[in-house]
């Protein structure tokens, strides 16, 4: 279907316009599925938190609350944009672009199967990584605007969170790049064909940097136990207590897709991408892969929302403690072995 | 040697409103911080923003009356708080009141120190950021509020004990329901234990955080389990003994640390004593009267009278400064959270503004308790 669309559009304009049409096409779909991704990834943590907490969650609006999110959005869209007087007009509505922007900008590279992924640059990791740490301009620039001093102390702690822990991701990552030998990610998960799933492989460095890399990617979603960004219970709301309606609804929708990216960058790096578990699909030529990556990625958001619902939230210096004296010295012991690991071809 | 940096750039320290609309503060509480950073220089308190003049209206009531304000006092502790005046009437007009009376108060008077204590515990584990802690302690409160709205008929509020003994007696299924919730509850404390008391997280965020030295403790006038935290014996139930707490045996809950993870146990401790205390009393309870007669209108003797009770917060002290006639001529709480929240100034200057929060929720602070 995609070729005939593709072949139909090149039939009747010329090619430079064509071309351009069909990335505005792709962008749209990809837009549109993203953000039906993170409503309903904003249904399954209410559904998970409930599950937790003895409670039923959203039950009402539709089969199993399943239009509940669309609702609520359908409300942050149709709400009045209150804002308070003498905030940074320009900064303060620019804010909530960056942080969804710079979500949306890394879904284009994922990898959902062979077939499903808009770019496939040589750099993959590297633009992820680049990409997901812009949000945090938006979250400071949103925390400063809004002339409040809750959420100025939030985006200060987020600034904080985000570059501290921005260290201990990159660095997982390149020790999981040592193995692989490249940092585009298709390349990343055909590696993981023939030597099965990098945690797999039986490189202790290996299930190392995935803890790490959850603990990191947790905080860098800004997601309990790390949400110090919006601590409900010290600083009301957080960098967006100023924020409302759509504005809000982006930074929230922000969250989730971040978590998705972070989740998604999990699954590439250390469960096989694409890859069914022992190939069990792989001779079908009619499934969809993106199937098994889907189902991998909620396995890890799953993960990350047990965390949220069960832990206690860190206080600011015992989160940066974690980082610089334990995380980041692990994490570089651990690329040694890893590098060492490799050179010597050895199986630990 | 202090490393010496030549900047242009000044700092200085800010003024931010905790409250009187925050999450943290549990009520209209408004605290105004001085932060240096992240750290507090300075927690000064500011109360009046749910002042009802309870003290002024009793003056205006009869003494049946006052016990009904009571519970809009230390809601979370209101039948412990209608005992108080009942007491202090009882005490006025030289009534002894029936064992069963006596027993039947005793037992309610705990579960509302449990019922108390586990939303005190679901709101802690909120603060320090793990929501879950708040389910898990409203299930086990739901079955204590319908053990009373059977009894009495509310589920907040409530009232039961009047001046010379309990307004009704017990529903026939108290006894059976209290039994079946120790039964329940006391595979839930381990529970709680797993989920919040051993946390790593949780530990780091409490142990050695707001330490109230022994000596602060008393010369704040605090009591209750903040007190108790720091190793001052201050339990009213085991010093001067009412109700029934003379006929059973309960170990005072003591922790020497003073320090949040210290308060916090006791807490916990108690809601085990408190569990042994109904135990104990459950299955005896005498038959008996459940009023002595007073007259309609109760004029008490000339003179002054005093009274003093445990809440789940601490000491609740009654004064009662009669002329003779139907209403007091003054009538002063000593309220027990107005003590306990004195101590906040030196507990959390210095610490950082997570810390606060977990001090303020290891105070347990009720507001309407403060403002009155």
């Amino acid at each position: 279907m995609i070729e005939t669309i593709h072949n139909w559009l090149y039939s009747i304009m010329p090619e430079g316009v064509a071309s351009i049409t069909e990335m505005v096409l792709i962008a749209t779909a990809y837009l549109a599925l993203f953000a039906l991704a993170g409503l309903y990834l904003v249904y399954f943590e209410r559904k998970v938190a409930a599950w937790f907490q003895l409670r039923l969650g959203p039950n009402r609006v539709g089969p199993f609350g399943l239009f509940q999110t669309m609702a609520d959005a359908l409300k942050l869209v149709s709400k009045e944009l209150t804002t308070n007087d003498r905030i940074d007009k320009l900064l303060y509505n620019l804010a909530p672009y960056f942080v969804i922007v710079a979500a949306l900008i890394a879904l284009a590279v994922l990898p959902f199967s062979k077939q499903f992924q808009a770019f496939d640059i040589n750099i993959g990791i590297f633009f992820l990584l680049a990409v997901s740490s812009m949000g945090v301009i938006g979250i400071l620039l949103g925390g400063w605007a809004s002339n409040n001093k809750y959420a100025l102390i939030g985006a200060i702690r987020s600034g904080i969170q985000t570059i501290s822990y921005e260290l201990s991701v990159g660095l997982s990552l390149l020790t999981m790049v040592l193995l692989t030998g490249s940092l585009q990610l298709s390349e990343i998960i055909e590696v993981q064909r023939t030597g099965g799933w990098l945690i797999l492989q039986g490189h202790i460095p290996a299930v190392i940097a995935f803890m790490i890399f959850m603990i990191a990617g947790t905080a860098e979603t800004n997601r309990a136990p790390f949400d110090l960004v919006e601590a409900e219970s010290e600083l009301g709301a957080g960098f967006h207590t100023e924020y409302s309606g759509m504005k809000f609804a982006y930074f929230f929708l922000a969250e989730f897709i971040n978590m998705f990216i972070i989740a998604s960058i999990a699954v590439v790096v250390f469960f096989g991408g694409w890859l069914s578990p022992f190939g069990i699909t792989d001779e079908i030529t009619w499934f969809p892969q993106f199937i098994w990556f889907f189902i991998k990625v909620l396995g890890i958001i799953f993960l990350m929302m047990w965390f949220r619902w069960t832990f206690p939230r860190l206080r600011v210096d015992q989160l940066l403690t974690l980082e610089w004296k334990y995380l980041l010295p692990i994490n570089l012991v651990n690329m040694v072995l890893m590098a060492i690991i490799i050179w010597l071809n050895l199986t630990l | 040697m202090e490393p010496t940096v030549k900047s242009n750039i000044k700092t200085e320290e800010y003024f931010i409103n905790m409250g009187p609309q925050h999450p943290a503060t549990h009520g209209v509480l408004r605290l105004m911080l001085t932060i240096d950073g992240e750290i507090i220089k300075n927690v000064e308190p500011d109360l009046g923003y749910i002042h009802r003049s309870i003290e002024k209206m009793c003056e205006r009531d009869s003494y049946q009356q006052i016990v009904h304000l009571t519970d809009r006092m230390d809601y979370l502790s209101s039948h412990i708080n209608n005992e108080a005046v009942c007491l202090v009437v009882e005490k006025a007009l030289e009534i002894e009141v029936p064992e069963r009376v006596k027993v039947i108060r005793t037992i309610i008077g705990e579960l509302t120190r449990i019922a108390s204590h586990c939303l005190w515990w679901g709101v802690m584990g909120m603060d320090v950021g793990a929501l879950t802690t708040y389910f898990y302690a409203f299930r086990d409160r739901e079955l204590i509020n319908d053990i009373f709205e059977e009894t009495c008929g509310a589920r907040l509020t409530m009232n039961y004990n009047i001046p010379g003994g309990l307004m009704f007696d017990i529903h026939p299924n108290f006894v059976n329901r209290t039994k079946e919730f120790i039964a329940h509850f006391k595979t839930k404390i381990p529970e709680y234990d797993r989920l919040l008391t051993g946390n790593v997280i949780f530990q780091k965020r409490t142990k050695g955080i707001g330490v109230l030295s022994p000596e602060d403790a008393i010369s704040f006038g605090a009591s209750g389990p903040v007190a108790r935290g720091s190793g001052v014996n201050c339990d009213i139930r085991k010093i001067h003994p009412y109700s029934a707490y003379d006929l059973v045996k309960f170990e005072e809950s003591l922790q020497t640390n003073g320090d949040c993870l210290a308060r916090y146990n006791v807490r916990i401790q108690e809601m085990w004593q408190s569990l042994s205390i109904i135990e104990q009393l459950i299955d005896n309870i005498p038959e008996g009267d459940i009023k002595v007669a007073t007259k309609a209108v109760i004029k008490l003797p000339k003179g002054e009278y005093y009274q003093r009770v445990e809440t789940a917060r601490g000491e609740l002290g009654c004064y009662v400064n009669s002329t003779g006639t139907k209403n007091p001529y003054r009538f002063k709480f000593r309220s027990p959270g107005l003590s306990n929240l004195g101590v906040i100034n030196s507990l959390a200057t210095g610490s950082k503004i997570g810390d606060l929060v977990a001090i303020m929720s290891t105070i347990d602070i009720v507001v309407p308790d403060i403002d009155r």
